[in-house]
């Protein structure tokens, strides 16, 4: 399947979110995944999407995005020169017997433990999606028994930024997201 | 960006009389001094709505816009026409916005108002056509409660919308005016909703004209391409067997005019897409008709068979092409549209043209001239040879019904034939809608208006008022159907009660005509829910004359051969009524020639079981 990963810069206005969620439902466009934030910028939020590109070409994604009158700009990060990632907190069986071979896998994978009870922990991971689908196959074993996971989020590398001639900067703080 | 791309709003003269279209210099004016003044959001949106220059507004009060409805009843520039349900005050904008080419305008309240109007959105979206839909909404804290009368009308209409806002703020009003209309009109026109709160309109505000617009994400690109243009000269120079497929971009992008020279200098065939009809004369010795599902044989076949299409404003449609992958199997294809979107949505493109088309073309007419002296003038001969026996082998045309009823395709030709090619013709959605199309002759530009892409019976008689108003001295027929009729003959009280006297031609065959011609060629003669009673030797429930009498329109019927030529000329006389002619038709009749839904265009019949040569020689 080949999935692309679209940053989506947008007004940060009521509705927004609606508005490309909307599209990607009414042109039988797949998402795999969808991320949104407020950014530097306090008039503009940004929106990570994981498209799947086998329902429709990217292309035709992308020139319908940008028919959306708030959508300010679309890039598309590359996994070679870019940072993908996303976040995965994972509740795994763990007695007194497993608990030691789970902490082996957590630590092998650089995650974290940030809650443990009689007989399970949650896991804290980042990463990009290979690496937490690995940890996940990991785990499994040991017994999962609840996962979340936040949409991937992603950034060029280098010292380029995407947003830097799509607003004027603003020094306030930015406020609550309002989509 | 939102303030580096912010453009002046120009303010609209007094009066905006001619139909001018906003182009992107107009934004470099000069920005008048700002006005302010105190005044409730109701005022603020009366006084809005006459400085962007709207004329005339269709709508239906009730709660929650009553607010913005007392002002308006001071207003001198503003005219409102009281529409007896929303669905006719959207179709009525939208025939106003066709016949002009200046923005339609529909007020309604919230609530069932608001959903009523969603029909007529929803078309005005398919067609392009720039319309700005004003809602009252419940009061901001009351949003969100199931309010009486509520509705999320932003949300539900979000996909059929070119954008749309919701006003709290009064504050907001002004500028958010000026930017529906601004957006309803410029790049790829379309329908705009905005939905102002009641509370907002009952605020006290003070209206302050924006001198910016806040749109950052709005950029509709308008120029051609430099290269893109030499490589289409090149492509037509080059071409063997051309073809030039007119969508209904020209008549958005008031292009009629460089078409014309287009094709005049290209020498190439021409078609026009159901929304072009009239972007050139049908009567032009190089058009070949409509494309598509009930196009002409010479326009299917020119295509099928074109070593290149160049395809200005339209959308390739599924009634234009038929199953996709088979056609135009041999065109390179040159689309130029202001939509970037349209490019390459449904069929693949070699020269992709993004920009005004009026712009397009007067870059492409000069660089073509000069690649015709470059290479010399290419040899159509043969092309045309082939073309004119399509044309000569395969005219449009009917057979008279054996039933001694008349035929519905004579009646319509002889409305064109006695309205005249200055009239305004309006159809309904069906099979009047595609004889309409292809047997009368349309000449000029905004001459023929119907409901395209979304196909909606009961178009007619509103988009017919609405023409009316905007071009008060043409004449304006209504061709509709017997069931299309039935769905929004209220509106014939608002032409009575407000002196708008367009003339109804119901072509009466007392059945749902297209549905039934399904019926007959595809499931077998069984005639399931399309008998509607209104025809010839049927309980003629309702009988149109009394229904148009009762209305205090004048009602006419012609069921003879002999009463259709009097009955038209009558209807032609009078001026100061609405008239409804009842033309009593066979129901027999269908509409060819017809490529099946869902089969290669190769598979055109030009009457039952009758497949023209073009396809077997090959």
């Amino acid at each position: 399947m080949s999935r692309h990963t679209l940053s989506v810069l947008v007004e940060n206005k009521p509705g927004v979110l609606t508005r490309v969620a909307g599209l990607f439902a009414r042109r039988a466009f797949n998402i795999h995944s969808l991320a949104v934030g407020t950014t530097e910028h306090e008039n503009i939020s940004r929106i990570t999407i994981v498209v799947d590109v086998e329902s429709a070409p990217l292309e035709q994604i992308i020139k319908q995005l940008n028919k959306l009158v708030n959508v300010i700009k679309i890039v598309e990060l590359v996994n070679e020169t870019s940072i993908l990632r996303k976040l995965l907190l994972v509740k795994v069986r763990a007695d007194a017997q497993t608990r030691s071979g789970v902490l082996e896998v957590v630590n092998l994978f650089r995650a974290h433990v940030v809650d443990v009870s009689v007989d399970s922990v949650v896991v804290e991971a980042i990463g990009p999606n290979a690496k937490l689908e690995a940890l996940l196959a990991a785990l499994e074993p040991y017994g999962v028994r609840e996962i979340v996971q936040s949409g991937t989020i992603a950034i060029g590398r280098g010292a380029r930024s995407i947003t830097d001639r799509a607003a004027p900067r603003s020094a306030h703080h930015p406020p609550a997201v309002q989509i | 960006m939102s303030q580096s791309q912010a453009v002046p709003i120009p303010r609209a003269p007094a009066a905006r009389v001619a139909p001018e279209r906003r182009d992107p210099e107009r934004n470099a004016a000069p920005v008048v001094p700002t006005i302010s003044e105190p005044m409730s959001g109701a005022q603020s949106v009366i006084r809005s709505l006459e400085e962007v220059g709207a004329e005339v507004a269709f709508g239906l009060p009730g709660g929650c816009i009553l607010p913005a409805y007392d002002p308006l009843l001071d207003s001198k520039r503003l005219r409102h026409i009281l529409v007896r349900h929303e669905q006719g005050a959207g179709h009525a904008a939208s025939g106003y916005a066709q016949a002009t080419g200046k923005v339609g305008l529909t007020i309604v309240t919230s609530g069932p108002g608001a959903t009523n109007l969603v029909t007529a959105l929803a078309d005005a979206n398919m067609d392009s056509v720039p319309m700005v839909a004003i809602t009252g909404q419940v009061g901001a804290s009351a949003i969100g409660t199931d309010a009486f009368q509520e509705a999320d009308i932003v949300g539900i209409t979000m996909p059929i919308t070119k954008h749309s806002y919701l006003i709290k703020d009064a504050q907001e009003i002004p500028r958010v005016i000026a930017e529906a209309f601004h957006l309803a009109e410029t790049g790829r026109p379309g329908p705009v909703l905005v939905d102002i709160a009641k509370t907002a309109l009952a605020a006290p505000t003070t209206f302050t004209w924006p001198n910016e617009f806040q749109l950052p994400g709005y950029r509709p690109v308008t120029k051609p391409h430099a290269k893109q243009i030499r490589e289409a000269a090149q492509a037509m120079a080059a071409a063997k067997r051309p073809v030039i497929m007119a969508g209904g971009g020209v008549i958005r992008g008031q292009a009629w005019d460089q078409l014309r020279r287009l094709v005049d200098l290209s020498g190439a065939p021409v078609t026009t897409t159901l929304m072009a009809m009239g972007a050139i004369p049908d009567t032009h010795p190089q058009h070949l008709g409509m494309p598509g599902m009930h196009g002409t044989v010479a326009a299917v076949a020119a295509l099928q068979k074109a070593d290149l299409i160049i395809a200005l404003g339209c959308r390739f449609d599924d009634r234009v092409t038929g199953l996709l992958p088979s056609f135009a199997p041999h065109a390179a294809v040159i689309h130029a549209d202001i939509d970037p979107a349209e490019i390459g949505k449904n069929v693949p493109v070699d020269v992709p043209i993004v920009g005004d088309l009026r712009e397009v073309l007067a870059d492409l007419i000069p660089a073509l001239a000069a690649e015709q002296d470059r290479v010399g003038l290419p040899d159509l001969a043969p092309w045309w040879h082939q073309i004119d026996q399509w044309r000569q082998n395969y005219p449009l045309g009917w057979d008279e019904p054996t039933d001694g009823l008349l035929s519905p395709q004579g009646v319509i030709k002889r409305i064109g034939q006695l309205a005249g090619p200055e009239a305004v013709i309006v159809s309904g959605v069906g099979q009047h809608q595609m004889w309409a199309s292809q047997f009368i002759d349309h000449e000029r530009p905004r001459t023929w208006i119907n409901s395209g892409g979304l196909g909606t019976m009961g178009f007619a008689v509103p988009a017919a008022m609405g023409a009316k108003v905007g071009r008060p001295d043409a004449a304006v027929w209504a061709i509709d159907g017997d069931g299309c009729f039935q769905m929004t003959n209220q509106e014939l009280a608002t032409c009575v009660l407000n002196d708008i006297p367009i003339k109804v031609a119901i072509v009466n065959n007392g059945v749902l005509g297209m549905v039934r011609q399904w019926q007959t060629l595809f499931y077998n003669e069984r005639y399931s829910n399309t008998f509607l009673n209104t025809g010839h030797g049927s309980r003629r429930v309702p009988d149109f004359v009394k229904l148009a009498e009762s209305y205090g329109a004048v009602g006419l019927r012609a069921d003879t051969p002999a009463d259709v030529d009097a009955t038209i000329a009558r209807a032609n006389e009078i001026d100061d009524r609405p008239v409804v002619i009842d033309f009593t038709v066979s129901d027999k009749a269908l509409v060819w020639p017809m490529v099946p839904a869902g089969v290669s265009n190769d598979q055109i019949l030009y009457a039952r079981g009758l497949s023209p040569e073009f396809d077997r020689e090959d």
